[in-house]
């Protein structure tokens, strides 16, 4: 069950020719093989190309109104998630940055995993982050999501979250105080205004290695292999 | 023949104009009711512009979910409803594009059109197949029929005392001055209306239906990216044509553009502090509530527009 045993998740399957590098900062649609099949995020199988100029205008207004309203979905997997708290609060109100809980996956756009992750938990994780609709992004809460924290020889937790889903933003401390966290949230939202938070893309051009990951420490699977 | 086409035309574009300056306008309430609360929890709050953001937002989203007819369909008949009772009620008398298409009976429309949206509603989010989306739909039904009922009262003897059926005679009726205002001519319907329109906007101790922490956001759970900003859209064109409706009704129209809006803001803004200082009902005490004090407020209002006929006559 340790980490190291498990397979990395390779940078990218195969080389993509440098133009769709060039347009994956302005097309949040992954230009991957997998753009006909993907169930969840697409723009539509026959786009018209516009005009560079355009697209980069549109993308500058989708990703400002993006990084401006986030939707946050209120799941809190661990113990970090008490610090989530009192970020709705009157001292932090995250409501200033256009932050929100949402209740339900379908409306959330950003997955905050509130500390360590058991393998139960992972498992409706797991979940939860795939019926997300498209622009989506995971931000790790904690040390015990970047290398186990004090669970790291526990038997029935994960290690490293970035092996079974694409983290964005790491919050570093053993518990990040709610100051912390905002400054998470605001990397997040410099990094969705520049286009590089791309980790929804990541997640499915890398999907099968990720769903290897996700299989092997998961051992009752019994669901579908993407849950949408 | 293609003179009255042209005007034709023109006035349809007048009320579409009309219908996104509701739309705009609805969408900026919502902005400035997040920022009362927020004030009034002693938070920053969000920008007025949030639910501009939010929408704007969910219109860049896409799903490929599939889910049946009627979920589609539900957020186009919620926002179609909204539309609809926008275009009846005359928001600025005599006004292209404001005045509505009243007519004699258009209350009776616009009360049935106010239950439509609800139902596609219900239909739609009886689709999507979220237990919690059913559960609020049950409740929202519940509420609208105990709060129809003193609407209605109240509606009855306003109806009964200024002796037509049309909106825009309602507001003919109400001219010259506060004192005319129904709310004041005949202040136990004018209550039984007030109280009622607490139930038909939603906010806090009415809120069953959304009901946050309790039923994740009810009927909407399963609703996402472009549906869900429609469904936004709808309800602030709904939010603003119900606050116009109970205008028309009670405090006697709107002359001038600048009126109409600050009496719809003040309008929105009682339901919204009273839900400030009240916390949410459950279900069964909500339709209790609307069948006991504004039930009979809205008879006694019958009772002394009859008495307030005879004395007349």
């Amino acid at each position: 069950m340790k980490d190291e045993k498990i397979r990395r998740v390779p940078e990218r399957i195969e080389p993509a020719p440098p133009d769709v590098l060039k347009d994956r900062a302005y097309d949040p649609v992954p230009a991957s093989p997998r753009r006909e099949v993907d169930p969840y995020c697409y723009l539509g199988a026959t786009e018209v190309q516009q005009p560079l100029a355009y697209r980069e205008a549109l993308a500058t207004i989708r990703n400002w109104c993006r990084a401006n309203s986030l939707w946050v979905m209120a799941y809190g997997t661990g113990c970090g998630a008490i610090e989530l708290r009192p970020l709705m609060t009157s001292r932090f109100d995250m409501a200033r940055f256009g932050m929100a809980p949402r209740p339900t996956p379908r409306q959330s756009n950003v997955l905050i995993i509130g500390g360590y992750l058991s393998l139960k938990t992972l498992k409706r994780v797991i979940r939860a982050y795939e019926q997300m609709p498209a622009p989506k992004w995971v931000v790790g809460l904690g040390s015990c999501t970047i290398n186990g924290g004090m669970y790291w020889d526990s038997y029935y937790t994960i290690n490293k979250l970035d092996l079974y889903l694409p983290v964005d933003v790491y919050i570093s401390g053993c518990m990040p105080r709610p100051e912390a966290l905002i400054a998470g949230f605001q990397e997040l939202m410099k990094k969705i205004k520049q286009g590089e938070a791309n980790g929804w893309n990541e997640y499915l051009e890398n999907i099968d290695d990720y769903k290897i990951n996700q299989k092997r420490v998961i051992g009752d699977w019994r669901m579908p292999d993407y849950n949408w | 023949m293609q003179a009255v086409l042209n005007l034709d035309i023109g006035y349809l574009g007048l009320c579409a104009l009309s219908v996104i300056g509701a739309i705009a306008y609805g969408l900026l309430i919502g902005g400035i009711i997040r920022k009362v609360m927020a004030r009034i929890q002693s938070r920053i709050g969000p920008p007025v512009w949030q639910p501009y953001l939010d929408v704007a937002k969910l219109f860049f989203q896409r799903t490929s979910i599939r889910h049946g007819m009627m979920f589609y369909l539900a957020p186009v008949f919620r926002t179609v409803g909204g539309i609809g009772i926008y275009l009846l009620i005359p928001i600025v008398a005599g006004m292209p594009g404001l005045a509505g298409f009243s007519f004699n009976g258009d209350v009776l429309l616009v009360i049935y059109f106010m239950f439509f949206g609800c139902l596609g509603m219900a239909l739609g989010a009886g689709e999507s197949g979220h237990p919690h989306a059913i559960i609020a739909v049950s409740r929202g039904l519940s509420q609208m029929s105990s709060y129809e009922l003193p609407f209605s009262l109240a509606l009855i003897a306003l109806v009964a005392q200024v002796g037509t059926f049309s909106i825009g005679g309602i507001i003919e009726a109400q001219a010259g001055g506060i004192g005319n205002w129904y709310l004041f001519m005949n202040p136990l319907a004018g209550i039984a209306g007030l109280l009622s329109f607490l139930g038909m906007q939603m906010y806090s101790p009415f809120n069953i239906v959304l009901a946050p922490q309790e039923i994740p956001i009810g009927p909407p759970t399963e609703y996402n990216s472009t549906f869900l900003g429609l469904m936004m859209s709808g309800r602030a064109i709904f939010g603003v044509a119900k606050s116009a409706l109970f205008m028309n009704l009670f405090l006697g129209g709107a002359t001038s553009i600048p009126e109409a809006m600050i009496k719809i803001f003040v309008v929105y803004m009682w339901a919204v502090f009273v839900g400030a200082v009240f916390p949410r009902f459950r279900a069964e005490q909500s339709v209790r509530f609307f069948l006991r004090w504004p039930t009979w407020f809205g008879l006694a209002g019958i009772a002394l527009a009859m008495l307030m006929k005879h004395l007349a006559s």
